[in-house]
């Protein structure tokens, strides 16, 4: 367990780079064209909010973290990405781009003021929250929930929709895990499973609406019925 | 006192013989990454012997500044050369001259005295590239500028040799987000500032789709040579500011002893061969980006050095 000043010094960096590639990762999925390109960057986010949850359990000497990180892993970096190539996966792999509302440069700037506000934001939550790894991960996690929601209004294509609300969830726990460390185990487990029941019920849906309109690019469906 | 400016000069002296070398393998590691066999590493050193024993042409339409430019741009790195930390980790004679935002400003000279020259002769390939590049100048601007400022800001100081003992002291600091995100975007700034693949293919020779090179078209002879060992001394200082100043301040002489000198030019000709070969696996593995994708790649640039500043700046 934590001796050292310097060790904790060290902890502390390490879950607060996590925290910048998480913020990283969520422009990463603003900023792509490619629809596997995004899941990739949704694995990788995944991945480090794991690694902040390890950090930090293992700075609070927290067993539930380790596990939290443990099931994130499993859940969200692993079985996640198989159902949806399993389901989706010839969407997944088709080159084409993804079209958006506005153009990648102008969302990229939307999405910096998303963050500055979602910093704006956690100042007076911070007040009454436990210090130190809150500071970091709170704004950072409520950016990427913010950052998730903009890419869910954004995009127009069905799947990099479903990975956004996914980030979105991520952002919330990135957030959750500094907030509360001694989460009960339970919710947990609940909230991984919902996820897991989360994709697969859009995995059909997108499935159901590809064999209907022959593609997933549900921003072209504006007419309330085919003409 | 008589020593340091004997280092500074040893300093030039070693970015003026070392930067073609640093060219010619990146080149030849770029060709042996595509299975061929590719040129020599030495050949920068030929083309710049070769260039300047052949017969100079001055198109006559043009003016004193095209003259001059060559002379500009091979001045320029080496000025540089004598304010950052090349092999000593201690501020040398000149280094008193100018900041890093001095350096970089030196720099952007060279490159806006090229601009000039390539305008100058109206050779209709010339102001195109000229134009381009300014475009992916102007985009890379504000990115430079937001690194600087969180660098310095982290660092608390404008000084480069300050501010690379910074990160290793303690070595946590290495791992501070902000450090790790302006990498990134630094080196983002790099491949754009140097032409490197997803902006501009360095080795193609179609004018029409030229941003860097074409600059340089009209040259001949010396100032051919002059320009090619401007570019590649421009590179090297570059690649300098980046693994001395930002990635590893690691390798440099400490010591006021020569020998501790020598021994960090071998030191940090291994850390930018290291470097070299990340980059020749960024442009083996990228394809280049259409002309109006730059803006989206220095977009992404100028999110990331932003995100290094909140995630410092706004740390309450």
């Amino acid at each position: 367990m934590p001796g050292t000043d310097s060790t904790i010094l060290l902890l502390t960096e390490l879950n607060a780079l996590a925290a910048g590639f998480f913020l990283l990762t969520a422009f990463g999925l603003i900023a792509t064209r490619q629809i596997l390109a995004c899941l990739k960057i949704f694995v990788i986010q995944a991945a480090l909010l794991a690694a902040s949850a390890f950090v930090l359990g293992y700075q609070n000497a927290s067993g539930s973290l380790l596990l939290v990180g443990g099931i994130t892993l499993a859940v969200k970096a692993v079985l996640i990405p198989w159902l949806l190539l399993g389901s989706l996966g010839n969407e997944l792999r088709s080159r084409r781009e993804i079209s958006q509302v506005f153009n990648i440069p102008a969302s990229l700037l939307i999405s910096l003021v998303l963050v500055v506000f979602a910093y704006f934001v956690s100042v007076p939550l911070l007040g009454t929250a436990p210090g130190g790894a809150a500071a970091v991960n709170l704004p950072i996690g409520l950016a990427g929930l913010l950052l998730g929601a903009y890419a869910m209004t954004v995009r127009r294509e069905a799947v990099p929709q479903v990975i956004a609300i996914l980030s979105m969830e991520n952002g919330a726990f990135f957030a959750g895990i500094a907030i509360a460390p001694d989460l009960p185990l339970i919710a947990e487990l609940a909230v991984a499973f919902d996820v897991l029941i989360i994709t697969r019920v859009m995995g059909v849906l997108i499935m159901k609406v590809h064999e209907h309109i022959g593609t997933t690019a549900v921003g072209e469906m504006a007419a309330l019925k085919e003409e | 006192m008589a020593q340091k400016i004997l280092f500074n000069v040893i300093q030039v002296l070693v970015v003026m013989a070392f930067a073609p070398l640093v060219k010619g393998v990146l080149n030849r590691l770029k060709e042996r990454i595509q299975s061929r066999r590719g040129p020599s590493i030495f050949q920068p050193y030929f083309d710049i012997w070769k260039f300047f024993h052949k017969d100079e042409v001055v198109s006559e339409h043009s003016s004193w500044i095209f003259r001059i430019a060559p002379y500009i741009v091979f001045v320029t790195p080496i000025f540089v050369t004598l304010l950052i930390p090349v092999l000593t980790s201690y501020p040398l004679f000149f280094a008193f001259m100018a900041d890093m935002l001095g350096g970089g400003f030196i720099l952007a000279l060279g490159g806006f005295f090229a601009t000039l020259a390539a305008i100058d002769t109206a050779n209709p390939y010339g102001p195109m590239g000229a134009s381009r590049t300014r475009m992916v100048g102007f985009l890379a601007e504000p990115v430079f500028m937001i690194v600087f400022f969180t660098v310095s800001f982290v660092a608390g100081s404008t000084i480069p040799y300050i501010v690379q003992k910074h990160w290793v002291t303690p070595l946590a600091n290495f791992f501070e987000p902000a450090h790790v995100l302006v990498m990134l975007s630094f080196l983002m700034l790099i491949i754009a500032e140097t032409g490197s693949i997803p902006v501009d293919n360095p080795s193609g020779h179609f004018e029409l789709a030229m941003v860097d090179e074409s600059k340089g078209l009209e040259y001949s002879g010396q100032g051919a040579a002059l320009m090619k060992w401007g570019g590649c001394m421009k590179f090297f200082v570059l690649l300098c500011i980046f693994l001395n100043v930002l990635v590893s301040p690691w390798g440099l002489a400490h010591g006021e002893a020569i020998g501790e000198l020598v021994l960090a030019v071998p030191l940090v000709l291994a850390k930018i061969l290291v470097f070299v070969l990340v980059l020749v696996v960024i442009e083996s593995s990228l394809a280049k980006l259409r002309l109006f994708r730059i803006p989206e790649f220095l977009g992404a640039a100028f999110v990331t050095s932003v995100a290094a500043v909140i995630t410092r700046l706004l740390q309450l």
